[in-house]
């Protein structure tokens, strides 16, 4: 199922970054401590922890990424030490930064990182702000979109405004 | 923000939930000078800020209490009963009150309810009638624009429609509804305290699905509509003000001033001719007991030693399960059909009120599974699917008898952040309790029998909880010597102080408290007014 601009609209509704529906969404990090580099390993994240039928992740997470934290730097601030103390770990144990990891050692570093288990804390210890400012922040940016809720079975996921009609429908 | 006292004012609302925004906003449209004196903050009004706040409450980083700002030394309490009770999580300090993270549902209580002690021997009359109320009622229902039908047949006699169409019943609903037909049991449509039309800009329900604890479309109503709208037409709120005490005149008969504290440290008094207590079920009595003086060593309006007293609540029962087929839950955060028909009591008295809610929002939602698991990818994806989409759950409100010994009394040791000794919560279940959620148990299993759900949960009398309405802490009566206020909600002692809140409720029924919170609000402001 693909990710739209639909969907990135949607998630970055759900988080309280003012944008409309004219936003021009840009892919450009620019300026700011989520920069390229920061935008890459989430989108290696989000290549992990979304369910394989999601299409088009790296369009929508470089662009919700990068939205998401205009004009929050003390959150942006949050995603960049995650994203510094996760590739200190994968340096650590698969000598190289997350982003560069193939998926199976990726899966294998978050795996051994015990970020799966971790409780989300974005003041915790380091693998339960990874778990809050990477994985969480990823999986609440698919889970209130239409079609990541879609995907789970649900049209209008709770964080979407998606109306007061598909309660009322039985199922297809 | 100047927090210095108005040179000048006719009232003086400690409070700025429903009841103090409701009375302001009535006083003030009247031609009188009102001042609101709030505990806790102002909080953003704009949507980015409640969107963000809606984000904390699906997150599970940020714990419950955090998604208004609740704890801390401002607000710590004990809980010495013999049941637990989590009061911070049924609060909240701020402009609009605890309306900021309550459900929004708004029932009229029956005309049972106010002679219930007459009816059936338990409980206490209250001193005025449905009838007295009636008109109220409805004032309160278009000041909220209540979402409802007049569809219900338990229902105590209306004059009117609802000022906004009810909300339509949901899928599962449907399903509810042909098991509850098979067994006799009536359902209908619940009013809503939020908009399913428009209005005076705010927005219909968009259907966010996170109602309790906020609302980012401002559809389901909170007190800041009031308080805001009273503000424009020349109220004064002052936030982030904690009345520490109330002050009387030599005769003890007439309060003269409300003592608050800012945030820099510095300590005022307010005066007004009229005060209003309006700071809710606990706050209300904790302020009187706090305001002992000379003439009056147990606390203010206490003469009847029955401030803080008579303390209760509603009790959550409920079952739930799943189906072998989908039941569409968690689209929206409200529910849409209920049954009253076990709400009013048999006259002998052998259990309370039951009021049964069909919930929309069984089971866990997708996104809260996805943020809570220890999985990710298509394992996560295929454990979402598995334990969504068939869940249904039946809850009910149950009454709790009003008994002396459940109350609010101050902490003999423990003080707040400005050494006041903080409310100490008295609870506790009675067998009589007990046995109506036994009774409420059996009516929703056979309702899940007949629907032919697989019954995983049952909330009953060992691990029932509060529904966190703070009621009969205050009471009202005709007796002095029984009551703390009067039927126009003013102390029987001090001819200038009226309490609004669900704190003066003899009995609660089983209704969400916030219509008669609300009607009892307007009314007392016809008599402040009258007064002035």
């Amino acid at each position: 199922m693909e990710l739209t601009r639909r969907d990135v609209l949607a998630a970055l509704a759900a988080s309280g970054a003012a944008v409309g529906a004219g936003i021009s969404l840009t892919s450009d990090p620019g300026e700011g401590s989520v920069g390229e580099h920061e935008v890459a390993t989430l989108v290696a994240v989000a290549h992990l922890v979304y369910p394989s039928e999601v299409e088009g992740v790296e369009s929508f997470v470089r662009r919700y990424s990068i939205e998401r934290v205009r004009d929050r730097p003390e959150y942006a601030q949050g995603v960049a030490d995650a994203v510094a103390v996760l590739d200190e770990y994968s340096r650590t144990w698969a000598d190289a930064d997350f982003a560069d990891l193939d998926t199976e050692r990726a899966d294998r570093t978050l795996s051994g990182f015990e970020v799966d288990t971790a409780d989300p804390d974005p003041e915790g210890s380091d693998r339960e702000r990874v778990r809050y400012y990477l994985v969480n922040e990823l999986l609440y940016a698919l889970f209130s979109t239409p079609t990541g809720g879609e995907i789970a079975g649900i049209e209008n996921p709770q964080g979407h405004p998606g109306g007061t009609t598909s309660y009322q429908r039985g199922p297809e | 923000m100047n927090r210095t006292p108005s040179e000048r004012a006719d009232v003086c609302i400690v409070g700025a939930g429903p009841a103090g925004g409701l009375m302001a906003d009535r006083l003030v449209s009247r031609g009188h000078d009102v001042v609101v004196l709030e505990a806790g903050p102002r909080f953003d009004a704009d949507y980015d800020d409640r969107v963000q706040r809606m984000e904390r409450s699906i997150r599970p980083a940020h714990g419950p209490d955090s998604v208004w700002e609740m704890g801390g030394e401002r607000d710590a309490y004990e809980s010495t009963g013999e049941k637990y009770y989590p009061l911070n999580a049924a609060r909240v300090k701020g402009v609009g009150g605890s309306t900021l993270h309550w459900q929004g549902m708004v029932m009229r209580l029956h005309e049972q309810d106010f002679r219930l002690e007459s009816e059936t021997g338990v409980g206490a009359d209250w001193p005025i009638a449905y009838d007295d109320l009636q008109s109220y009622y409805a004032e309160a229902e278009d000041e909220l624009g209540v979402a409802g039908a007049s569809d219900n047949p338990f229902a105590p006699p209306r004059e009117q429609p609802h000022p906004q169409p009810a909300f339509e019943p949901s899928y599962s609903d449907s399903l509810f509804a042909e098991a509850c037909e098979d067994l006799e049991i009536g359902t209908h449509s619940v009013p809503n305290a939020r908009l399913s039309e428009g209005r005076e800009g705010r927005s219909a329900c968009v259907g966010y699905g996170t109602c309790q604890p906020v609302c980012p479309s401002g559809a389901k109503y909170d007190a800041t509509v009031h308080v805001e709208r009273a503000e424009e037409s020349g109220a004064r709120i002052v936030d982030r003000a904690p009345v520490q005490r109330l002050e009387h005149d030599d005769a003890g008969e007439r309060v003269t001033a409300a003592v608050y504290a800012t945030p820099n440290g510095e300590e005022h008094r307010q005066e007004a001719r009229e005060f209003v207590l309006a700071a809710g079920g606990v706050e209300n009595p904790r302020l009187l007991l706090l305001s002992e003086s000379e003439q009056y060593p147990d606390g203010l309006a206490n003469s009847s030693g029955l401030v803080g007293k008579f303390f209760h609540d509603h009790l959550f029962a409920g079952a739930g399960g799943t189906l072998d087929e989908p039941t569409r839950q968690n689209h929206v955060g409200f529910n849409t059909t209920e049954s009253h028909q076990f709400y009013d009591q048999p006259a002998d008295g052998s259990r309370g009120a039951i009021k049964l809610e069909f919930l929309n929002y069984a089971g866990p939602s997708p996104v809260e599974m996805a943020l809570g698991g220890d999985d990710w990818g298509d394992a996560m994806l295929d454990r979402i699917k598995e334990n969504y989409g068939t869940h249904v759950a039946v809850g009910a409100l149950v009454e709790q008898e009003p008994r002396e010994e459940n109350r609010i009394r101050l902490h003999t040791e423990r003080t707040d952040d400005h050494g006041n000794p903080v409310p100490d919560v008295v609870w506790s279940l009675s067998n009589h309790e007990r046995r109506t959620i036994e009774r409420a148990n059996e009516i929703q299993h056979r309702i899940l029998d007949e629907l032919g759900a697989d019954v995983e949960w049952t909330v009953g009398p060992e691990n029932t909880g509060p529904a966190f309405h703070h009621m009969g802490t205050t009471r009202m009566g005709e007796d002095p010597e029984s009551s703390v206020v009067d039927a126009q909600l003013r102390t029987h002692d001090l001819g200038n102080l009226t309490v609004a809140s669900s704190s003066v409720f003899p009995t609660g029924g089983a209704m969400n408290p916030t219509l008669t919170i609300a009607a009892l609000a307007l009314k007392a402001a016809d008599h402040v007014d009258e007064r002035l």
